[in-house]
């Protein structure tokens, strides 16, 4: 072996240097750094590439390089972090970005409200032309409540108390609507299924409901969280829709780049659709099957929790559009 | 792009790197991960049970009451299903399990993902999770080229492998005289050796570090290296990294 080393003498010359280096990286991964501390950062981060590039030639494979692979790796990370603040980012995701998401999303919910809009129908006319298949859409305990003359929602509160009849509803609706956008991964179709399938069902209850006479009490049931409910889980649709266009149709390079961007903007839309679930879940569990509430009181409330999500989709309840 | 290397392009112009996890250790992670939070799950319905009702039954017949729906049904739900993602945005991007296998999630840029990347990453596994037993998050991991599943696709999340060495190395290289004058290859060899020192088994290790000597360390031989205690190996190995050598 040769006396002098020249690769050993310029790692280990280096090594003090990396050592103060990796000292920082936890700190520097944290954040909140001064401007002296930001800048010697940086300047670590530089030297690191050169020393990095000259290791990879050098001494392909060492553990130094690997080391130094994941010490500059985490300096690149830290380094390119967009600055976060909670508040702020939650003020911005409500006053700017959901409006933006929604109304670049007009033409799907279009889309969705008129496939809910034609499956209720379809649902409507096929139980009104075939009663005995209401067996597809309706459990044989609702079947039995309705030929007795009542819904099955009207003694729903000596079953269950109210908070847990809002827990089963408002995590199901959730389930429903996370669905609804996650299903559009299979090329929008299992969104679409999704919706048609609710609307299918809706339309055959209220055909069945209206066989016996009961249509006007199961309006009554819905009115006061079915505006919403239904609206969001549209919106849901719509979002499913847009990530199963991101695929057939990608507006950046690739698929996978497209389907990610799209993925991440609609993503956000379920953030202000689970809060609304949850006040749905709470009207559904407290107000709906509560028979001394009366229609007028039910009709508000519906009208003016329907007002509240425009407000909050629509970015005013944040003070969007405001001078 | 080197199998299994995910490359990140950077303002310097030198492209930093990740080393990807490949669906192997991911189900691996998986695995643990699921014992534990199944066993969470259990344990805190068993206790809040007992607490609650005085006995593991439950009513049959009856709607469960408030105090047991909210006391034990729920919060084993919730650990169950928020598992992953309470631990991985409180953990930075880490689990028990991931941690065990030697893996975090990544963003593309190296770092730790945001708490929406990681939420949007959760929400996808009722796509993975279909038909049953996770198949489609399997198949899209074995067959894509960041063996990535369907909620890494979304989130743009990365699985890669969480190296912790770094640090050790490079302290463990600073300590070494800067006189030292083996080839950079013979000092991660003789580190390395010395670091994984007691994990060896003796024979092992004693074996390796004969075969350095003989190769490397010119002090002149005073006893057969064979008849040298691992201790006196191990010291030689030591001083071998510290100390200049002798012109050959």
């Amino acid at each position: 072996m040769s006396a002098a080393q020249p690769g050993s003498r310029w790692l280990l010359a280096r090594a003090p240097v990396w050592r103060a280096l990796a000292a920082a990286a936890p700190r520097l991964r944290r954040g909140r750094l001064s401007i002296d501390e930001a800048e010697q950062a940086l300047d670590g981060y530089q030297s690191l590439a050169r020393d990095l590039a000259s290791a990879r030639q050098q001494l392909p494979g060492n553990s130094v390089t690997l080391a130094l692979e994941s010490l500059y790796t985490s300096y690149h990370a830290a380094l390119s972090r967009a600055p976060f603040r909670a508040g702020a980012s939650l003020l911005q995701l409500f006053r700017s970005e959901i409006p933006e998401i929604v109304a670049s999303l007009r033409t799907h919910l279009l889309w969705i409200v008129l496939l809910l809009a034609l499956s209720a129908g379809a649902g409507w006319l096929l139980i009104a032309t075939y009663p005995e298949l209401v067996g597809l859409v309706a459990s044989r305990e609702q079947i039995d409540h309705v030929e007795h003359g009542e819904l099955w929602t009207e003694n729903l509160l000596n079953i269950a108390p109210s908070s847990i009849l809002s827990v089963r509803i408002l995590s199901n609706n959730v389930m429903v609507s996370v669905f609804a956008v996650c299903a559009g991964v299979l090329y929008g179709l299992g969104t679409a299924y999704l919706i048609a399938l609710n609307g299918l069902m809706l339309g055959a209850m209220f055909a069945f409901t209206h066989q016996h006479g009961l249509d006007g009490e199961l309006l009554r049931f819905v009115v006061a969280h079915g505006t919403v409910e239904l609206s969001v889980i549209c919106l849901a649709g719509a979002a499913g829709i847009a990530l199963g266009e991101s695929l057939i149709r990608p507006t950046l390079a690739t698929r996978r780049e497209s389907f990610q961007h799209c993925a991440g903007r609609v993503g956000k839309l379920l953030v202000p659709c689970a809060l609304l679930l949850v006040g749905c879940g709470l009207i559904e569990g407290y107000v709906s099957p509560n028979p001394a509430v009366p229609f007028a009181a039910r009709l508000a409330i519906g009208s003016a929790y329907f007002l509240f999500m425009l407000a909050l989709l629509s970015g005013r309840l944040f003070g969007r559009g405001r001078r | 792009m080197e199998q299994g290397e995910f490359r990140i392009a950077t303002a310097t112009g030198v492209d930093a790197a990740l080393a990807i996890a490949g669906p192997g250790v991911r189900s691996y992670a998986f695995v643990i991960d699921w014992h534990i939070r199944v066993l969470l799950a259990v344990a805190w319905y068993l206790a809040a049970a007992l607490l609650i009702n005085g006995s593991l039954a439950t009513p049959v017949g009856k709607p469960a009451p408030p105090a047991f729906v909210f006391g034990a049904l729920l919060p084993a739900l919730a650990i169950y299903f928020l598992y992953h993602l309470i631990l991985e945005a409180a953990l930075r991007g880490i689990t028990p399990g991931k941690r065990i296998a030697g893996v975090r999630i990544a963003a593309r840029n190296g770092g730790v993902p945001s708490t929406g990347a990681l939420l949007l990453r959760n929400l996808f596994r009722i796509v993975d999770s279909m038909p049953l037993l996770y198949v489609v998050g399997l198949a899209t991991s074995l067959f894509t080229r960041e063996h990535v599943r369907v909620g890494d696709l979304a989130a743009g999340t990365l699985l890669v492998w969480n190296d912790a060495r770094p640090a050790a190395t490079l302290e463990r290289l600073a300590t070494l005289s800067p006189d030292a004058q083996l080839a950079p290859a013979a000092i991660d060899v003789i580190s390395d050796l010395l670091a994984r020192w007691s994990e060896l088994e003796p024979e092992r290790r004693a074996a390796l570090a004969r075969a350095l000597l003989l190769r490397l360390d010119p002090a002149p031989v005073i006893a057969p290296l064979e008849a040298l205690s691992e201790a006196v190996l191990r010291e030689r190995l030591e001083r071998l990294l510290q100390a200049p050598r002798a012109a050959s």
